[in-house]
């Protein structure tokens, strides 16, 4: 089909995972947190997909999916405890929350 | 074909910077929608346009658009905005960034060096990723319904909240 390199794909899944990575270490808010996790999930599909289109595969494309199913079920739980985090603690400060205690 | 995977990998990681450094969390969510959107013509011109509208729509349509109820349910206000602005100082973020870009220099390297052979990338159908879903990964299938049930159940069971009880009556006989 198209000449595309698997490097340029690989580079961009690669890109795409430290900004998301980086994201996760500097903010405090735990949403923002949540949003970079989802970036990195995102690239490490991506880095699959592309994996898939170089050997014609559809090995790559059924990671894939299961990459977003898991995204899905793991931002559902996460922003209920997002909310319960806010209702107990009136902030969204990730620091707020390290005394291990209901 | 080339020209528009490249154009819309600088587009998604341009909006995926914007998405790190917004302080807004509105603003941040529709550039992560722009970045995925861009993420899915990648995958289009990667050969696989049924992972692409499943992008579209699970990721930029579910996920965002959930992560966008919960923050109208927190019901934020300015003051979060400056308060994210204050979080977010050069030396906090200095510190993770640069040492984060080192390894992304190494990856970068690592991928560049080792030479690959004769790299075309080829459309897959989805009629043969559905084959191979039903087929060698059955499993994987029945495991992923598992994983969604649980997190159906783990999501209604932690969000649920305690009744406020008004009555004093009510509320001695919730004690016993």
């Amino acid at each position: 089909m198209s000449s595309i390199p698997m490097e340029a794909g690989l580079l961009l899944a690669g890109i795409l995972f430290v900004i998301g990575m980086v994201s996760v270490m500097i903010r405090r808010n735990v949403i923002f947190m949540l949003i970079s996790v989802e970036i990195m999930l995102n690239a490490a599909g991506l880095a699959f997909i592309v994996a898939g289109s170089h050997w014609a595969q559809p090995d790559g494309q059924i990671m894939f999916i299961f990459i977003l199913t898991m995204a899905a079920a793991e931002v559902s739980v996460g922003l209920a405890l997002i909310l319960q985090l806010y209702h107990h603690l009136k902030t969204l400060d990730s620091d707020a929350a390290n005394f291990m205690k209901g | 074909m080339e020209a528009t995977f490249y154009i819309a990998g600088a587009v998604a990681v341009i909006a995926t910077l914007l998405v790190v450094m917004s302080y807004n969390l509105i603003h941040a969510l529709l550039y992560l929608v722009v970045s995925f959107l861009a993420v899915a013509v990648v995958f289009f011109t990667l050969g696989a346009p049924f992972m692409a509208a499943l992008e579209i729509i699970i990721y930029a349509g579910a996920i965002v658009v959930l992560i966008i109820f919960v923050i109208m349910m927190l019901n934020l206000t300015y003051e979060d905005v400056q308060q994210e602005k204050s979080w977010l100082k050069p030396s906090v973020w200095i510190g993770p960034a640069i040492l984060s870009l080192v390894l992304l220099a190494e990856l970068v390297y690592l991928v560049v060096a080792v030479e690959a052979p004769g790299t075309v990338s080829v459309s897959v159908e989805a009629a043969a990723v559905g084959m191979a879903l039903y087929g060698p990964y059955m499993l994987g299938v029945q495991l992923c319904g598992i994983l969604l049930m649980a997190g159906i159940v783990g999501a209604y069971h932690l969000g649920r909240q305690k009744k406020k009880i008004v009555h004093r009556f009510l509320e001695r006989r919730a004690a016993s």
